[in-house]
Formats: C-alpha cells, structure tokens, sequence
C-alpha cells in the first residue's frame, strides 16, 4: 500500500539497553501492558490508565543531535508500543548501577523517607530522574512542582518528595561537575554513554513508513507529510494518533480499537517549528512542551496557560494539533489560538487550505476536517508591541485539572477605547466558542467598569452552558463574566493583587 | 567485653528508620499483588456494574458474554454455592452480586472470568440487561425526607440540652453539609485467588482486613474458615477503603478460581473501582447552641445525618465516631446528639481515615465559627473559652472523663510559636487594600479518641520465631499499608531482643499464621500490634534467658542482652550462638503475643462510659488566600504541633502528620464528589476527582512533634497513634478560607460554605455575602 517505501521488520527501540524488535504485536498494546505482561517488569505501575496519576511514569529518550539524548517522561499507560520505535525506553528498573547500588534519586527518596505505600514510588522516581538529567542548576520550588504536578501521592503529602528532589538535584550536580560519586557515571562517562546509545538508535532510524500488519491490526509510522496524505487517501477509515493523551482512553476506558492506527508523530512537518513573518507556525505534532518556550515568548498568559495544561508527562505528549483536531470543548488551547486570530492549515493528499481556527470547530464532536484531510499547522500572528494578551484557567485544582472555565482576552486599546477585541471561552458551550455580543458591546468605547458591565451582560447572550462535575451552569456564567473584570483590572494596571499563580507582572511583558 | 555498656540496638524503638521497604519501592522491586509473576493459566475478572441507581432487573441474557473470545465462566448470583452476602457486621444487606435489584449505579451484577482482562471487559459489554426503575432516593435530604435508613438513630445525651438553650443568652441554629471522600489509594483494589485441594482457597489481597476477607470468602463459597487462608504482604495505600470493602472483590477471585479451576486475578479498574466502592460519608449537620456574652457554650443540640449508601457496612460505627467528635476539644454543658444513618441509593460508604470523627469535628468548628462571628471576636478567643478543663469542665456527652488533655497548652505554644496574633493584624491590613484577593487565618485543635469503639476489636495478636541461624521472622495480624506499622513493629522487637534490625524478617500478614485478627484501623495498628510482638519477644528472651543461666550457671539477673551479644556473667556469646545452644538443648524458639487494650468499656445502650484508652492531640494554624472573582484559593502556610507521645519513629510519625494533613486538606477544598441526577458518579477518575497535587503543598509548613514525656497510658513505649487524627489539622485550612470570606463584611457574617469549599462553593459563599466595606460592588 505504501509502495516501496515501507518498512514491515517491526517496531524497534532499546529496552534500558536491550535491543528489541515488536514484529507480530497488538498496535492497540500500550507500553504498559507491554512491560507489566510481556517484559514481565512490574515496577511501574497502573494507577488511573488515563494519565492523570503518574505511577506509570517512565522516560523516553530521543536522540538529540549526534551525540546526546533528550529524556522525556511520558504516562506509560496511554502510550501506544509504536511511539517507542526508534526510541530508547527507560523504566525504573533500569536506573540501579551494575553493582546494584541505588541511582541518587533513589537514594534521595530513601533517605528523606519519601516513600510510604511506594506505589506512586516509581512513577515520582522516574520524574525525579528525568528532572536531574535535564536541570542544569539546582531547581527552585516552581520547576519541581511543574515537574510532578503529573505524579499523584496520597500519602506523603509531598513534603519528604520535594526534599527529595532538592537534595537528587545537588548529589547528580556534584556529579556532573566533579564525577566522584561511585555507582553513577560522571559527565564524562554520561556523555560516552548518550553517544554510544545516540548512535545505536541512529542506525534504527530509516525515512521510510513503518507498516505493520498482521493478525493483531495494522499499523502505519509515516515520516513525511505526503506519505501521511498518501496513507490517508488510501485508508480514510483509518485514525490518526500522535500523542494519544485522549485517544489513549479510548482504548483503555471505552473498550475501542484503533484499526488502522496512523501515528503521526514521526512526521518531519509537522514536529517544526517556524517564524514565518509575523507568524509563529506551529507544526500539528509539536508537544505542548515543544511550543510551550516559543509561544511563551510571545504570549505570556498563554505560556502561563501552557504550564498549567495537563502535566508534564502529558505535556511531553500530546500536541497542539490533537488538541485541536480532536475537538474537545475543553481543550486548553484552542480559547487562546482563536482570541489570539491562530489559523490552522489543513492538508489533503498535499493541497493545503487555511481557516481561521473557531470555524473548524462546527459543534460539539464536529469539526470542518474532510476525509484523508489532516491537520498540519497552526499559524498564530505574533505580538504586536505590548502584550496585552490574558488568559485565565478556572478549575478545582491549579495543576493538571480541566478547566471548568478558560477566559481569553486579546483585548487591543487606543486611546484609552477598545479598538479590536477577541475574546473566546473554553467550559461555556459545546466547542470552544467567540463571545462577539460580548466583543461587540466593548469595541469603540471607553475601557472602563462601565463598559465592562456592558460586555458581563452580553455575556449572557453568547452562553448557556451546562452542570457538570466540574461546575454548575451559574457558576461558570459568573466566572466568565468575573474574568472580564479581571482582565480590565489587569490591563489598566490595577495596583492590588489578582492572581493566586501565575505571574501577572510577566503578563506585562 | 564483660563489663561493656550495654548498648542500645540501631534501629531499635525511637529512632527514625526508613520505611522497611523504603529501597524496595525506589526500586520496583516492592511486589504489590498485580505484581506478583502470573501463575500459568490466571484468568483475569471483570465485574459489570449496574447502569441503573434503582432497580428491578426484569432480564439478564449473558449468553453473548459467554460466547465471547476468551472467556472461561459468567458468575451470577445464581451461582454462589455459599451465602451471597458480604456484610461486615451481620446485616446482611451486602450481596456480593446484585440478585434482582439492583441499589446503585455500577453495583455489580455478574462477572466475567477470561484469558485476558480485555477479554473480559470486552465480554461484559455484550450483555443485554433489561430494568424496571424504582423510585431512587439520591441525597441525604431524601433520605430524611422519606426516613430511609440503613439502621436506627442513636443519641448521646448529657445534661438537659433543651433547658440549656432556654436559659441561653444567646442562641444560634444552622446547618452545614459535609461532604464525602474518595479514598484514592494509587492501588486499586486487587485479590489473586489460588484453588487448592477440598476446594480451599489461597488469596493474596491487598486489605487491611485479612480476618474479614478470610471470613467473607468461606461463607459465600460455602467453606469453613479453616479452609481458606489469607495473605497480605503490603497494600499500595488504603486509608479505610480496604477494611471491609476488598472483600468483594477478594470473593469473586475466589468464586471465579472456583468456577473455573485456575488462579484468578481481580483487579478493579480505577473508573470501576471508584464507582464501586465507598467513601467517606457525606453528613449534614443541624446545630442549635446555646451561649454566653462571652461565647462560652451553654447549650447543644446537634442533628447528624450520614449518608450510608445502600447498606449498612461500617455505618454504625462511623456516625457514632462523628458523634464521639461532635465536641471535638470542647466542654459542652447540657448536649445531646442524635445522628440519623440514611440510607440512599448510591454505593455503600465506608472507612476513611478518621471514620466519622472529622465529620463530627468540622460541624463543631463551624458552631465555634458562629459563636465568634455573633459575640464578634477572634475565633480562637471562642476555641480558648471553650476548651475542656478542670473538674467539672472535663465530661465528655458520652460520660467519660478527659484526663489528658494539653489543648491549652499546645494553643498558647502554637499561637506565639506562628505569630498568630501578628499575622492576624497583617491579614486585616492586607484585606483592606485588596478588594480581589483576600487572606483568612485559622487556628484549630484536635483531639481524637484512640481504641476501636467496638470494644471487642481491641485485641491483637504475634507470632516470632528465632531460627537456629538467629535469624528471626516477626509475623502480627497488622497489615502494612505505607503506614510504616511494619518497621515500627520491628522496632519493637529489635529493642526487646536487642538485636539489630536487619536480623528481623517482616512477613506477610497471613490468616494461617496469627488468626482472628482485628482489622488495621482507627490509629489501633502500632498500640496494638506492637504490644503483641513485644510480649511474643519477651516470652523468647525469657527462654533465652532462662536457659543462658542454667548453660551458663549464673543467675537470671546476670544475663544480659547486648546488641547481636548476650552475656552471661563472664560468658558473652552472639546472640546466634545462644540461639543455637538453646536449640540443641530443646529450647522452644517460637512464641506468640497477645494484646487487649486495658481500662476501655462502654455501654452503647446508655451512651455511656470509657470508649477510648486516650486521646491524641494536635492543633493547626493555616493562612489561605481566596479570589473572590473565581473562588479559588490557595493555602498559604501552615504551623502544626502534633503530640505523638514518645515516637516509636519521628520519621514515620511525621510523614503520617504531613500526609494527613495534606489529605484532609483535599477533603475540605478541591475532593468533590458529584453525582448526577440518574445518581451516576461523575467524578469516577483523576481526571474529574482531584485530590491534592505536588503543588499544593504549601512552601512555607511548620511541623513540630510533641511528646518526649510519653504517654501517659502504658502504650508500647509510651507511644501515641498517629494515623488518623493529624487529618483533622486541615480543618483550619476550611476555617481559614471561611474567614477569608468572612472579611468581605468585616467578620460579621458566618459565610454560607459548605465542604468540600471548591471554587464554586467559595465564590457563591462570596456572592452571598452582604455588602460591607471589603467587599467590592
């Protein structure tokens, strides 16, 4: 079906330092079940089977030029065993030297009694470990709670975790520097080690599709987007899956099966990143964690929003495109990409067409994306002089929750009048959605409480939303009309605090 | 050598050792049941749950089910060779299969045994279930309204309560409504069941209650208890959820090794199992009090309502702890409690760390809340009034006297130690130049009944064998559930023997070992347990040292046990060595212990006299931050001092003071429960239930044990409990987001919050405020 270009001898990728090579496996399997009932390693655990516990937290390592690697954690559960394929896959049994002794982040979590059931125990290791091979200083507080926010503990109540972190961070610094500790490799041998693996999982690269087929389901890897087209042009029945954050679910909660999955996150187009004159052009298959340093530097709100979508795991996952072609009414992003003017470039069989974002999404598990079509980019307009842009995530917990309500607020004032307005809403309808009573009640007047209670009242002609378990209907009504008010107060420079997290002064730029 | 020192053994009682199984778990190496290598031939079950809240099932056809790929038995209730029911306490109100009608959304029906777990969720969704709906009754209110109830009422009494608020001055009713829990232990539910020869049954569970599950497996498959043997090695958390609720799931692993011959894993899906099994009991609680120009009580009359769920389970117990808790550290003249046990159609409730105690705690913070708000000072003024005291202050509403309280004490030392009074002025001055943000402070005590109120349960048994190579196998009927109870029980024996620590094997809790044991549970485990090993390690050191005198001929006063060394007048040998002699010399080398908690006794009938050994004490200082344009908010430091008698472990004790903390805290803000109006869980996942993450535990957290005189009862060591009642501190973080709102009419007016106080109940507690000069328009 692929032509020549196929490549069927299977998923290949290094278990800690073991070849392995998946010829005749389930492409539905995830890493989890692959290590729990194949591999027979049991040290990672199941908590949740959604990615939103952490305990099956373990870390992928993708070559990183020629010589290094780059590790990411990643939520075993939801992963599918086809993401690993060209990978280096490192579990919590594999962090112990030769001679058995313990890794410092081990030691760490021993030594600050940081463990308690121990169940979580492995998941919180393999985010310690990953945060001490990327971090090159000591972390403060924030970045170590950004990087486990992903892990859920209901034991310890993270204080002896935290201490932990802080104390791995300094043992594997000392290493890096001086490389005396025993039973862990110092700079040097660290670097011996990235290259020797770098080079072994370049010889597992190849240009071509990976095309699995057998009794278990098929399976396609494109690396380029016309392969991609071509895939999809010949099997529109078949799903496309990059991070597999959601689509993961499906599998593990729904009972679906993906046949035929096409991953997407081997792509070459659609994991860059570009400045394209006055436009941020963000590949469909950028990890949030990916965009998350560019489109901060833009839009800080939007980079404060950015931390704030799921966790770090989900974060090194899933994608702006996922979160967009899925059309979830709750997705994070896609409030900020359409208050901000983003358009999103579709492509079919190599014909590429562009629409502004909120017209993609047509209602509720509908969305403006033909058969073979897939989501290639989204182009977002960068700042223009001040970033005047807000944005707001409401929900019960500040890390890795779903917004009841986001507010976003691209709000453009000149001489003191509104002179152009954008402002959308995720949690208030069936998709996320424009409030342009509220938009038209504000532009050309003055920006002030007076207006602003004119645009809280339009407010009720753009929304009805709904009672779930993450709000009622009042409730988020009142928020989306508060958070109006918030963003005056903050765009004209209210001298008294606003905000719990997150920094409101950054937002000034 | 002879006239050595003795010297104390390393990780012997007092010391901060790490959790026994602390490298296991960095490691992965730590085998919880699902990790336990598969036996060949494991089916995997699966339980399909009902989709109606109330109902008669009117037909089952699961002849697709059985039909499907993989799949090698359907169970029904049909085919329970034993008793089909599960109940705790003899209520018989807990089918382990729904058996016609069904009395919650997701009550199992029927399970599917397969090769694969796929397989068998695969399987189940092939079945047609038809229903007839029956009026389902959902909330608390309901149940009131349509007196629905798992049990009768029960009522305290002490005084004349109606009098009292007569002659009061000063008088306030209101309600508030509590909301429940979900355990959420990071392992779910699991068994794996064995078959053996005469249908025995071997289960490797993950419970705190190993006596309880052996039991229920017998009667439903209609064995003996001897027949049926238990086995716990460790449990990744459970908090109560797995006292008397890993039964169920225990049972159908067995029904399905049963049925099919082959080892059979249960092992619940998070989804499934935070819809099938219960939480803590959501309350509403009615309070008419009674009080002075000061705000000193003088009068109570407290309405309780639990909501049980379907069955009974645990409920008896647990709305009496509320009960129990309803003064919290408070005198209260002339009370009386009545607690309603409402039966609704949602799952069964059940144990949660603390088990009715923070439900009883929070209602009496709130009336301390509303006596402030009304006489218009400082809440801790109230507290401080009203705390127990001397002769004449000091009977509890069910008659027994509190000898030990230090709530005084530790509120004077708290309140200077957090600069409570300093920070209460910033708050003021913060307040009133921040019309968005707001800051609230709280101080609160605790003080919690340790011992089981079910007398009965407060026994405990050991058994620790010496082998002839001193090695040593410490086995008690404790279950090991991150607690630390296992190496503080070590700790024990180690100190008793004087040996070191790594002589001591920790083994499984197993049926077939110590029998009849009473579930790890209400803080009990270490007081217990660790009594239990001692005596079983004295009776050994006894022999031992019965029979190095005679060996060695001096007398038994000359025999003294040193670290891994025993001497003998001039003789000194290895601890090994003498255990080798005495095995030569026929020396028995295993022993039991056993433990029953002394000076307890009540009388339920009249409500009267000493449930409980002993109380433990604490008191918590939080300062929050709300947003009074979204309703969140965020803890912003927290000072504790836990008094945990002289710590067996302060390491161990202080994870269990910050974890409770830190779950309790998730209980009273961001842990809610919702269920729609078909009575569907809707927060069933992570994803929609959140408990507290990294990030909200605040930097800035104070923790200071006290304790270092000792208990004042003969605990092991001198030791207090400290599993549940540090969960309780986190009162004040609900306390201190009420006063955050409070602000907004210069503290005048008890907002209208209810728990747990999510964004959503604390921006309508904003909105309903009345306007006052903090409040912006």
């Amino acid at each position: 079906m692929t032509g020549k270009t196929a490549r069927t001898e299977g998923i290949r990728f290094l278990l800690g330092e073991e070849a392995r090579q998946l010829e005749d496996i389930d492409p539905n399997t995830t890493v989890l079940e692959y290590l729990r009932r194949v591999e027979g390693l049991t040290g990672t655990k199941e908590g949740c089977a959604e990615g939103d516990c952490g305990a099956c937290t373990v870390v992928v390592a993708e070559r990183s030029g020629d010589d290094g690697l780059t590790y990411r954690t990643v939520n075993a559960c939801i992963l599918f065993i086809g993401a690993l394929d060209g990978r280096q896959l490192i579990t919590v049994e594999h962090l112990q030297g030769a001679g058995g002794g313990l890794h410092p982040v081990q030691r760490a979590m021993v030594e600050a009694h940081a463990s308690q059931c121990g169940f979580c125990t492995p998941g919180f290791v393999m985010s310690l470990f990953a945060l001490t091979m990327n971090a090159t200083d000591t972390p403060g507080r924030r970045r170590i709670d950004d990087e486990l926010a992903g892990n859920l503990c209901r034991c310890t109540g993270y204080g002896p975790i935290i201490a932990a972190a802080r104390q791995a961070c300094k043992v594997q610094a000392c290493q890096d520097q001086a490389g005396q500790e025993a039973g862990q490799p110092p700079a040097e041998a660290r670097a011996q080690t990235e290259k020797r693996i770098n080079q072994r999982l370049r010889r597992m690269e190849s240009p071509e599709t990976l095309h699995l087929k057998g009794r278990h389901g098929e399976y396609f890897a494109p690396k380029t987007a016309a392969a991609l087209g071509e895939i999809l042009a010949r099997r529109p029945d078949a799903t496309m899956v990059a991070g597999a954050t959601d689509a993961g679910l499906w599998i593990t909660k729904q009972g679906r099966r993906l046949d035929p999955m096409v991953y997407v996150g081997q792509v070459a187009e659609l994991k860059e990143i570009h400045l394209i004159d006055e436009f941020l052009v963000i590949g469909a298959a950028v990890t949030f964690d990916q965009a998350h340093q560019a489109i901060a530097g833009e839009y800080a709100d939007f980079g404060e929003l950015i931390r704030r979508i799921g966790a770090r795991q989900v974060r090194n996952q899933g994608t702006i495109g996922g979160n967009i072609a899925n059309g979830s009414p709750i997705g994070d992003s896609p409030p900020a990409l359409i208050a901000l003017g983003a358009t999103l470039v579709l492509n079919r069989g190599g014909g590429l067409r562009e629409m502004p974002l909120e017209d993609f999404f047509i209602e509720y598990g509908r969305q403006d994306l033909n058969p073979g079509e897939f989501v290639q980019a989204v182009r977002l307009p960068r700042r223009r002089g001040e970033d005047g842009f807000r944005c707001y995530k409401v929900a019960k917990r500040f890390d890795q929750d779903i917004s009841a309500v986001l507010g976003a607020f691209n709000i453009t004032l000149e001489n003191g009048r509104v002179a152009r307005a954008r402002i959308c809403y995720g949690g208030m309808a069936g998709t996320p959605q424009r409030a342009l009573a509220c938009e038209q009640a504000i532009i050309g007047r003055p920006w002030t409480e007076e207006t602003v209670r004119a645009g809280r009242r339009a407010l009720r002609r753009d929304f009805t939303p709904m009672t779930d378990q993450r709000a009622g209907a009042a409730y988020r009504m009142a928020v989306a009309q508060n958070l109006l008010t918030k963003a005056h107060m903050e765009t004209t420079n209210a001298e008294w605090p606003t905000r719990l997290v997150g920094k409101r002064e950054a937002a000034h730029g | 050598m002879d006239n050595a020192t003795p010297v104390e053994a390393p990780g012997a009682a007092g010391r901060p050792h790490p959790h026994d199984s602390g490298r296991k778990h960095v490691t992965g190496e730590a085998l919880f049941v699902d990790d336990i290598p598969a036996p060949a031939d494991l089916v995997y079950v699966h339980a399909a749950g009902s989709e109606r809240a109330h109902a008669r099932v009117t037909r089952m056809d699961l002849d697709r089910v059985r039909a499907a790929g993989g799949v090698r038995a359907v169970i029904t209730a049909g085919d329970i060779p034993g008793v089909n029911d599960i109940s705790p306490t003899g209520t018989d109100d807990d089918p382990v299969l729904a058996d016609g009608l069904v009395q919650f959304h997701g009550q199992p029906l029927f399970a599917v045994a397969a090769d694969t777990m796929r397989q068998a969720r695969a399987a189940a969704r092939l079945a047609t279930v038809e229903y007839e709906d029956l009026p389902a009754i959902l909330t608390i209110e309901e149940a009131l309204e349509e007196k629905s109830f798992v049990l009768d009422p029960h009522t305290m009494r002490r005084g004349d309560a109606d009098k009292g608020l007569q002659d009061a001055p000063h008088r306030i009713s209101g309600r508030i409504r509590i909301g429940g829990q979900e355990q959420f232990y990071l392992e779910g539910q699991v068994s794996l069941a064995l078959p053996g020869e005469d249908g025995d049954m071997v289960v490797q569970c993950s419970s705190q209650h190993p006596a309880d599950v052996q039991h229920q497996v017998a009667r439903v498959l209609g064995l003996r208890a001897n027949g049926v043997t238990v086995i716990v090695r460790r449990m990744g958390g459970a908090f109560g959820g797995k006292e008397t609720q890993a039964a169920q799931w225990a049972v159908l692993a067995a029904l399905a090794a049963r049925a099919t011959g082959r080892p059979a894993k249960m092992c619940l899906d998070r989804d499934d199992d935070m819809v099938m099994t219960g939480k803590r009991h959501p309350f509403i609680a009615d309070y008419d009090v009674g009080f002075d120009d000061h705000g000193r009580i003088q009068a109570i009359k407290y309405m309780f309502a639990s909501g049980c769920g379907f069955s009974a389970d645990l409920s008896a117990s647990i709305s009496d702890r509320a009960m129990f808790h309803a003064d919290n550290g408070y005198y209260l003249d002339n009370v009386e409690i009545v607690c309603h046990r409402c039966k609704t159609n949602t799952v069964s409730n059940t144990a949660f760390r603390g088990f009715g105690g923070p439900q009883g705690m929070v209602a009496m913070e709130r009336v301390i809340e509303e006596i402030a708000r009304k006489v218009g000072r400082d809440p801790l003024a109230i507290r401080k009034l009203n705390y127990y005291g001397g002769e004449g202050r000091n009977v509890t509403p069910y008659h027994m006297t509190v000898e030990d309280n230090v709530l005084p004490e530790l509120t004077a030392e708290l309140e200077r130690t957090s600069d409570y009074g300093k920070r209460r002025d910033e708050i003021a001055a913060f307040n009133r130049t921040s019309p968005v943000i707001k800051r609230g402070l709280a101080l609160t005590p605790v003080k919690f009944g340790i011992s089981f109120t079910t007398t009965f349960l407060n026994q405990a048994g050991a058994l620790v064998h010496i082998y002839t190579d001193g090695s040593i196998h410490l086995n008690h009927g404790g279950t090991e559930m991150g607690q630390g109870l296992f190496i503080k029980v070590a700790q024990v024996v180690a100190d008793e023997l004087r040996v070191s620590l790594d002589r001591i094997k920790i083994t499984a809790t197993d049926t077939a070992k110590v029998p009849n044991t009473s579930p790890t549970a209400a803080s009990s485990g270490t007081d217990m347990n660790g009594k239990a090993a001692q005596a079983a390690a004295r009776t050994l050191k006894g022999r031992l040292r019965a029979f190095a005198a005679g060996h060695f001929g001096v007398d038994e006063a000359e025999v003294e046990f040193r670290l891994d060394r025993v001497g003998a007048g001039k003789h000194e040998v290895s601890f090994a060595e003498l255990v080798k002699l005495a095995y030569l010399n026929r020396v028995q080398l295993s022993a039991t212990g056993f433990y029953r908690t002394p000076k307890i006794s009540y009388d339920r009938e009249k409500a009267a006299g000493r449930p409980f050994l002993y109380f433990s004490y604490g008191v918590c200082v939080s300062e929050v931050a709300i947003d009074t344009l979204t309703g969140e908010s965020k803890v912003l430091r927290v000072d504790i001092l836990h008094e945990v008698g002289r710590s067996l472990n302060p390491a161990i004790d202080r994870g269990q003071v910050e974890g409770g903390f830190i779950q309790g805290m998730g209980w009273l803000t961001s842990e809610e429960l919702w269920w729609d109006s078909q009575g569907r869980l809707g927060t069933h996942a992570p994803s929609t239930y959140k408990i507290p993450a990294c990030g909200d535990r605040c930097e800035d957290f104070r923790l200071t044990l006290l304790g270092e005189t000792g208990n004042r009862e003969g605990t092991i060591h001198r030791s207090k409990a400290v599993g549940e009642p540090p969960l309780m501190l986190a009162i004040s973080v609900f306390q201190a987001i009420s006063d955050a709102v409070s602000s907004l009419d210069d503290y005048r007016t008890v907002p209208g919050l209810d728990t747990p106080a999510t964004p959503e109940r604390i921006l309508n507690a904003v909105n309903g405020m009345p306007a006052g000069p903090g409040k912006k328009p």
